[in-house]
């Protein structure tokens, strides 16, 4: 019932061979071979880490980061599935790519970080278990919530006639999986929060609480509705396709609910603590710390009114803010407000290499290439009557 | 199409699972003490002569290699711990660095290495159990061949100590064990062993820490016996040394020496002793003659950062009972909400 009014995906068909694709391909082959430089010689022959700053962009854009612009797919499939919210039912399938892209490829990006990567089996075994660890929590929970998205999302793999038995199966118990894949990202994405806790005086009053899980939390579901209206406006104009106001208007104000319950916790835990004077104290914390609840608050202002939020120009505007104030909150917490107790010889400072910013833009290609070539080969945008030629 | 009761369904499912997030401690976990028979170090900043033939004996114990931060790689010279430099003797210099362990216009001694907190933070935070804590001798041991290398506890650590060896395709975490690995011979902490003024002692935590307070009472200036080396409990001072049937003597599990105490004036100590309660307490101690942060030691709350980590860890997931709940209540409402796609496929599938 909660598709029955929309039209069925289908693919939207065009050459796999543009600018685009073509320009995905090279930012790949670079991020290749810094990979193979960085696996033979080291995580120091590429990159910037140091004792001081053990975790660099790979660890804060690529994962942290990265893994909350992919919970479109949670955050819709919530709305849809938990809410009952069938009228946004198109935007569950390409939210739910975007995501499986983003976290299938966080998931692998990790091994690239990871010093003693051949070792990552022990993370599986339960001699190695340790469950008062954060990491070890995030770690289970990403792997199975990769699975559980692949799954939810090979119906449309497997919509030939020879593979229909298969389908069927899935869809018998496609509930629980949709259940699985709205109680692992809130589990993960709350973690990714805790992770900082145990840093202790390391991380900045500003970005150091107890609320943590819940602030990651509701920042991730609520980026989550901003990717998928940056995605579905980028997406819609690059394959000149019809804009999805009639979704994206009132799926913008749910995210702005979101937003507003976020920047209440935000702002009561800063003051709670006593932490906000520290923010008015000149620092590059304080500086950023504003940029980012500036990023988190523009929104309000920017689609407050329903008349706005019909704007495609604003409600894109406002994805990418939303969008941009998650990132700096983790950026801020990983890398700006982290400072170690320890001097070092002369101070450690951290800045990424360029091989390190090449990895993080190969990563980010795949994504957009893989996304494209789905696109057009799979059902996963609703049809449209008349599609624009390619 | 969805009814307002299920949308209402759906507010109390996430309802519940934000309230499990946003839960209070419902046990919270404490800060671990040190386990009472916990072994470690007591570092006496005013004894230290800066000679650093505990850096060079640490290299050895530990089969770590040379640094160098002078031109001509002559020897040793690591200027903090790294994933080959377990232990350093970092010096203060103020001004005209006039007299020892004097704040300003002076000079002072620390030495770098674990603390081997009693309730560590890399052990909390590492997601494979290749940290550990033992549970009698309290030692923080690192295991290579589980650690995955993802520098939680890099990161963790608020005294900086486990470090990554960047420069290897197959980097270890490096950090002092306390040389756990010469235990089983009789032999203690490489560092100790070698150190001329006792400045290192090794030995219980809690004898340490009456050896700290003993010092702390003294006059400055006014002569004193100070230990050198191994710090026995007053019963095994008594006993005699015992042949192992290898040739080597032992008392009490350890190796036997002399008796190495010497009198010496006692240095201006400031009434700190740096370990005694900080994140709950460390198994290695030190004093000195000047403040603890100027040493570069931070400034620690009395409560593990890791027992706040914990609390919240156990609170959503001690048994898995809440993500189970919270995955009942989802499950139950998309029961209702998802019908099977197959009318779609009927419809619009290629």
């Amino acid at each position: 019932m909660a598709n029955n009014n929309h039209a069925a995906p289908a693919p939207l068909g065009g050459s796999l061979v543009n600018a685009v694709t073509l320009i995905c391909g090279v930012l790949i082959a670079i991020m290749v071979a810094v990979l193979l430089v960085r696996f033979l010689f080291g995580l120091g022959a590429v990159t910037a880490l140091n004792d001081g700053y053990p975790w660099g962009i790979w660890v804060v854009v690529d994962v942290v980061i990265g893994s909350a612009f992919a919970c479109g797919g949670f955050s819709v499939a919530m709305l849809v599935y938990i809410f009952n919210k069938g009228e946004y039912h198109p935007l569950v399938r390409p939210a739910l790519l975007a995501s499986l892209f983003g976290y299938t490829l966080a998931g692998a990006g990790v091994i690239f970080d990871l010093g003693r990567w051949w070792n990552v089996w022990h993370m599986f075994s339960p001699w190695s278990f340790n469950p008062n660890s954060v990491m070890f929590e995030v770690a289970v929970c990403i792997t199975l919530y990769i699975i559980v998205m692949w799954l939810e999302f090979a119906p449309t793999f497997l919509e030939s006639r020879e593979r229909q038995e298969t389908r069927k199966k899935l869809n018998k118990v496609m509930f629980f999986l949709i259940a699985l894949g709205t109680v692992l990202p809130m589990m993960h994405q709350s973690s990714l929060g805790t992770l900082l806790v145990v840093l202790g005086v390391q991380i900045h009053p500003l970005w150091q609480t107890p609320a943590l899980p819940l602030l990651y939390l509701l920042s991730a579901i609520t980026m989550g509705y901003a990717v998928v209206l940056f995605e579905s406006c980028l997406g819609s104009s690059a394959e000149r396709r019809r804009l999805e106001t009639h979704m994206l208007t009132p799926l913008a104000k749910i995210m702005l609910g979101f937003l507003a319950v976020f920047l209440v916790v935000r702002v009561a835990d800063l003051v709670v603590r006593g932490a906000l004077p520290k923010a008015f104290v000149p620092s590059v914390e304080a500086l950023m710390f504003w940029l980012e609840i500036l990023s988190f608050a523009a929104p309000l202002i920017l689609i407050g009114a329903e008349s706005n939020r019909r704007n495609p120009a604003r409600l894109f505007l406002a994805g990418v803010l939303l969008m941009l104030g998650g990132a700096l909150m983790r950026l801020n917490g990983y890398l700006i407000g982290y400072e170690t107790n320890i001097d070092g010889a002369g101070g450690f400072t951290y800045f990424p290499t360029l091989a390190e910013v090449l990895v993080t833009a190969g990563m980010f290609a795949i994504e957009v290439l893989g996304y494209i070539i789905i696109t057009r080969r799979f059902p996963v945008l609703p049809r449209e009557d008349v599609q624009a030629a390619h | 199409m969805g009814t307002r009761r299920d949308f209402l369904k759906g507010v109390l499912a996430s309802g519940a699972a934000a309230a499990c997030v946003a839960a209070p401690p419902a046990a919270a976990r404490e800060t671990r003490p040190r386990p009472p028979e916990a072994l470690g170090l007591l570092y006496d900043g005013t004894l230290c002569v800066g000679c650093k033939a505990c850096v060079a004996a640490c290299k050895t114990a530990n089969n770590n290699p040379a640094e160098f931060s002078t031109v001509d790689h002559l020897w040793d010279t690591p200027l903090d711990t790294s994933g080959y430099t377990f232990n350093i003797i970092k010096m203060y210099r103020n001004g005209t660095m006039d007299a020892k362990d004097q704040e300003v216009n002076g000079f002072a001694f620390m030495k770098t290495s674990c603390m081997h907190c009693g309730d560590p933070s890399c052990v909390s935070a590492c997601p494979v159990s290749a940290m550990t804590k033992d549970p009698v001798t309290g030692v923080v041991g690192y295991n290579p061949d589980k650690c995955i290398g993802c520098r939680y506890c890099v990161a963790a650590c608020p005294f900086g100590i486990p470090k990554y060896q960047y420069d290897s395709p197959t980097g270890r975490i490096g950090k002092c064990e306390l040389c756990r690995h010469r235990h089983k011979d009789g032999h203690y902490s490489a560092c100790a062993e070698v150190c001329p003024t006792g400045a290192t002692l090794f030995g219980k935590t809690s004898d340490l820490l009456a050896e700290a307070k003993r010092r702390l009472a003294m006059k400055p200036g006014e002569l004193n016996r100070f230990p050198r080396g191994h710090l026995r409990p007053a019963q095994e001072k008594a006993l005699q040394g015992k042949p192992d049937g290898k040739g080597v003597m032992m008392r009490a599990g350890w190796r036997d020496e002399p008796d190495q105490s010497y009198e010496t004036p006692a240095g201006k100590y400031l009434q700190h002793v740096y370990g005694e309660k900080e994140y709950g307490g460390t198994q290695v101690l030190k004093l000195s003659g000047v403040n603890f942060q100027k040493m570069g030691m931070p400034d620690l709350p009395p409560d593990a950062a890791a027992a706040m980590s914990e609390t919240i860890q156990h609170t959503l997931y001690g048994g898995l009972l809440m993500p189970f709940a919270v995955l009942g209540a989802m499950t139950f409402v998309a029961k209702r909400n998802v019908k099977p796609e197959d009318d779609e496929s009927g419809k619009g599938g290629n």
